[in-house]
């Protein structure tokens, strides 16, 4: 049967917006040039963050949040998500003070969620901290999940409602020809009357042929992760003035991220590790947590995600056409927002308005003309 | 269920396999002292708590894990017997260092 | 050790030993990296410090290692023993943990010489301690005069079975059985290929010997076994298997398997080389051309690593390598390559005449290989289960990495060296596809073990 609907792009966005069309009765095809949550939605780092959002972002991080403490109603599955808060430390005077710049300005905007606290406080929460630090911005709702269960649970929950899904339909050519949209491809054609570019660090490739040039970088930040150990931290971690981003997943591994990019070689999808980046990345743990000297790392990787030079996603409808829109550009920080953004597009389509402030993610702000 | 065809090696040391002082031949690996020592399992698993000991004894499988002198996750077929060297059994995920 | 060599070989064993010694003959500054403390490589493992007693036992073409080892020894080569590479790229780095140390060096030419590892075949009961594999009770004679002191079962498929058991023999150890549990079909499958065995007949003979000596010390082989599994609560007690339709059991602690050996690539993998399907060796190979190059510009591939070959090819496939990577830095020119590459090509080519016929003849059964029972753990490091792998692939996930993601299968300190090909066997079995379609765990350095302490010391100038 011919859908209503055709999403580009099997990753989680791709998904959440299938699951919430579908749950309104919508029939949505998703299109994916490689298999389910190849690239950035399987092997994201899967943090569940609040924390630090830009304020453009805080609306919608907020709802997703709630969106994330409720996941199981949504998917039926918890995605393995964890809820033990988000702090980022402050190693000195100056982070201090920025810190509490950052929670004067959010209480401004009137969200209660970013809190300071005391080093003492810092420290009945994590009493494996390097003794110098001053105190911190937490978060205390935020957590983190497993990406790729997450991908999984959305996936199947999709598939199950009627979403129909086409594993390795590279889009080779997508026109509209008056009355809907047509997505050639080796496999086929595909066909439907609107159309969402879900195709992440590929997306400007659909925003392009839809006319719309957008600054989109893809880059592919690394991350690695150690041997099992015995449970010492229960927050995720990261610091003011450093590139961290550290948690104890749970199974007991580590994870350590810190935003450090890879080589990428964008065509062939292959990664090399920048081991220069990755020793200052163990070097900024070791600081914090010098007893993890000796602890063996198991394994880096680097998934493709887009990145946008103002680090915000594009979110909302096409600038030229009323039959499509545009979800992506989410600069490595989109898991946590992935439930809200398939509201906001299936709000779009079927309501042609929605709840969220989603201004600040028009794709005009880089189409001048 | 090993035993060493050598009863005399020239040059030995004496390490502590779980607690009990013992005198190995130097030059010997983690791995091979301990599998003639007879103590059976040298690690159990993280995840289900189950018995485990070398298997393949050419650093490939990481069956051998062991605390060698303190350190947890120490492949014990890379590693050779010293002198005063403590040896343990790994339960689970081991021990963080502190 | 210095930050830079015109060539870096990893692995001294006979690949490695005969490449460096061959490079550096021709002027080559060489860099030789070996994880063991000794040269040697596994199959001349403890050459250098054997008794002479047990090297003995071992037979002669144990032996022959310490020719090659005493070649490096009075070279100019610098040998760099107990040092792991973790990392491989294109660029030509190499990650390596040397004493302890973390050090990242270059090379205009990298030869892989990280032989072979043994295939892992899960079957119930593999993880118990007491059983191991049959190149593991090899190893703990060679190296450490270590044999079984209560019996032993040994079961498989496969060369080294009969050559274990042939040593323990002379070792005056006692076998409990021999489980042959190569199907009696494999004798049609590989008899085409034994006009072309003949020519290199001296392994066929050392092999009848073998079998000759050990059945008139009256010990049994059983043929056309199936269903082995091990049992016990802490520790193996016992082993059952059908044999002719009858279900037996036997009481050991001990049982050594063995089902063939594969091409070590977790290096060449990090590194992103090409590989592919070997339907003859049932294992992944790199894809390599006549002189050992890989796919990737300046990393070549020789030895056991780049396919079975065993001892005598590995160490002609290694001198030919090194006459390549002195090409490729014009240090010869093509003809005198060739010209001095002759012999050994043409003494590779007599020794692989018997590799078709041993490969049909030891060909792994495909009911083995995908591991038919669900209960049977798969990933040792992580216990997952055959069954859960399927219930993976029925979920959808048609790829051997998804399966990962979703199971963590290949996710622990292994790294998914023992469970990423029977990974695939599962899919292959599950899809009806080849076992190449549903690709190989992606390399994911670093493939030896690092620490945080050491990842921390490179690159000290690299700033926020």
């Amino acid at each position: 049967m011919k859908p209503d609907v055709l999403i580009i792009g099997g990753g989680l966005m791709g998904f959440s917006v299938a699951l919430q069309l579908v749950k309104r009765g919508t029939r949505c095809k998703v299109l994916d040039k490689d298999s389910a949550g190849r690239h950035a939605s399987g092997v994201n780092a899967g943090g569940l963050r609040q924390l630090n959002r830009h304020p453009a972002e805080i609306p919608i991080s907020v709802a997703a949040a709630d969106m994330w403490h409720n996941i199981e109603s949504l998917v039926d599955s918890d995605c393995d998500t964890r809820f033990p808060g988000q702090i980022r430390v402050a190693e000195n005077a100056e982070d201090m003070q920025l810190l509490e710049g950052r929670a004067a300005m959010v209480r401004g905007l009137g969200f209660e969620h970013e809190e300071i606290i005391d080093r003492d406080e810092l420290y009945r929460l994590v009493p494996a901290l390097a003794p110098h630090c001053k105190g911190a911005l937490i978060c205390r709702n935020d957590g983190y999940g497993r990406p790729f269960h997450a991908l999984d649970a959305f996936r199947r929950k999709a598939l199950s409602l009627g979403v129909e899904y086409h594993a390795s339909v590279r889009a080779d050519a997508i026109e509209h020809n008056g009355n809907e949209w047509c997505v050639s491809s080796e496999k086929g054609e595909f066909r439907a009357p609107v159309l969402v570019n879900c195709a992440g660090a590929w997306a400007a490739r659909v925003a392009a042929a839809l006319g719309e040039s957008v600054p989109l970088k893809p880059g592919a930040p690394m991350l690695m992760i150690t041997e099992r150990l015995p449970r010492f931290i229960e927050p995720v971690i990261g610091a003011a003035s450093r590139k961290l981003s550290f948690k104890q997943m749970q199974n007991g591994t580590l994870l350590i991220g810190g935003a450090h990019m890879a080589e990428l070689d964008f065509e062939h999808q292959t990664t090399d590790m920048d081991w220069a980046k990755l020793a200052l990345s163990a070097r900024t743990v070791m600081a914090l947590f010098p007893q993890l000297e000796n602890v063996r790392i198991v394994r880096t990787w680097a998934g493709i995600e887009a990145f946008m030079p103002d680090n915000l996603p594009v979110i909302g409808r096409s600038s030229r056409s009323p039959y499509a829109y545009h979800a992506f550009g989410f600069s490595a920080h989109g898991f946590q927002l992935s439930p809200v953004v398939g509201k906001i597009i299936s709000q779009l389509i079927l309501d042609e308005r929605t709840e969220f402030p989603i201004e600040p993610f028009n794709i005009q702000r880089f189409c001048k003309r | 269920m090993l035993k060493r065809l050598d009863d005399n090696p020239e040059k030995t040391v004496t390490v502590t396999i779980e607690g009990q002082p013992v005198e190995v031949p130097a030059g010997e690996t983690v791995a091979a002292a301990v599998l003639a020592s007879g103590i059976g399992y040298t690690r159990t698993t993280p995840v289900s708590g189950s018995p485990r000991a070398p298997f393949c004894l050419m650093g490939v499988c990481y069956e051998c894990l062991m605390i060698i002198d303190g350190q947890p996750n120490q492949r014990a077929c890379k590693e050779y017997v010293a002198e005063g060297m403590t040896i343990e059994r790994q339960h689970g995920t081991g021990v963080l260092q502190t | 050790m210095k930050d830079h060599y015109s060539l870096v070989i990893v692995g001294a064993g006979p690949a490695g030993l005969a490449a460096a010694v061959n490079a550096a003959h021709h002027g080559l500054d060489v860099a030789l990296l070996d994880e063991q403390p000794a040269p040697g490589g596994q199959i001349y493992r403890a050459i250098e410090s054997i008794p002479a007693e047990r090297s003995s036992l071992l037979g002669a073409e144990y032996q022959r290692g310490s020719e090659l080892v005493s070649v490096l020894r009075d070279s100019s080569i610098e040998y760099y023993p107990d040092t792991q590479v973790w990392s491989l790229n294109r660029k030509l780095e190499i990650g390596l943990v040397c004493s302890n140390t973390a050090a990242m060096i270059t090379a205009n030419q990298i030869l892989l010489a990280n032989g072979a590892m043994e295939r892992p075949l899960p079957f119930p009961g593999w993880t118990l301690p007491g059983v191991m594999n049959a190149g593991a009770g090899q190893i703990l004679f060679k190296a450490h005069g270590i044999v079984p002191a209560d019996g032993v079962v040994l079961a498989g498929s496969g060369p080294l079975l009969l050559l274990l058991a042939w040593q323990y023999l002379h070792a005056g150890v006692k076998i409990k059985a021999i489980l042959d549990l190569t199907p009696v079909h494999n004798h049609l499958r590989a008899l085409p290929y034994l006009p072309r065995a003949l020519l290199a007949g001296h392994y066929l003979m050392k092999g009848m010997a073998y079998k000759k000596e050990l059945k008139r010390a009256g010990i049994s082989t059983l043929h056309n076994i199936s269903e082995l599994r091990a049992s016990g609560r802490e520790q193996l007690e016992s082993i059952s298997f059908r044999q002719n339709g009858r279900q037996h059991v036997l009481e050991t602690e001990l049982l050594l398997t063995h089902f063939g050996v594969i091409p070590h690539t977790q290096l060449s993998r990090a590194a992103g080389c090409r590989h592919d399907w070997d339907s003859s060796q049932q294992c992944w190979r790199p894809q390599l051309d006549e002189w050992g190059n890989s796919s990737i510009d300046g990393i070549l591939i020789a030895g056991d690593g780049g396919g079975i070959g065993g001892a005598r090819t590995a160490e002609h496939a290694g001198r030919l390598a090194a006459l390549e990577a002195l090409h490729q830095l014009a240090k010869i020119d093509q003809r005198q390559r060739d010209r001095l590459g002759r012999k050994d090509r043409k003494w590779m080519r007599e020794d692989l005449h018997v590799r078709p016929f041993l490969e049909a003849f030891f060909h792994i059964p495909g009911k083995l290989l995908r591991v038919p029972d669900d209960g049977t753990i798969v990933c040792r490091c992580e216990e997952v289960t055959a069954g859960e792998i399927r219930m993976a692939v029925a979920n959808g996930h048609s790829d051997s990495n998804q399966v990962k993601f979703q199971t963590r299968c290949g996710m622990g300190p292994c790294q998914g060296r023992q469970c990423a090909d029977v990974v695939e066997n599962i899919i292959a079995a599950t899809g009806g596809d080849s076992i190449a379609r549903g690709g190989h765990y992606r390399g994911r350095p670093p493939v030896t073990p690092l620490t945080l302490g050491q990842l921390a010391s490179l690159y000290p100038e690299e700033k926020e």
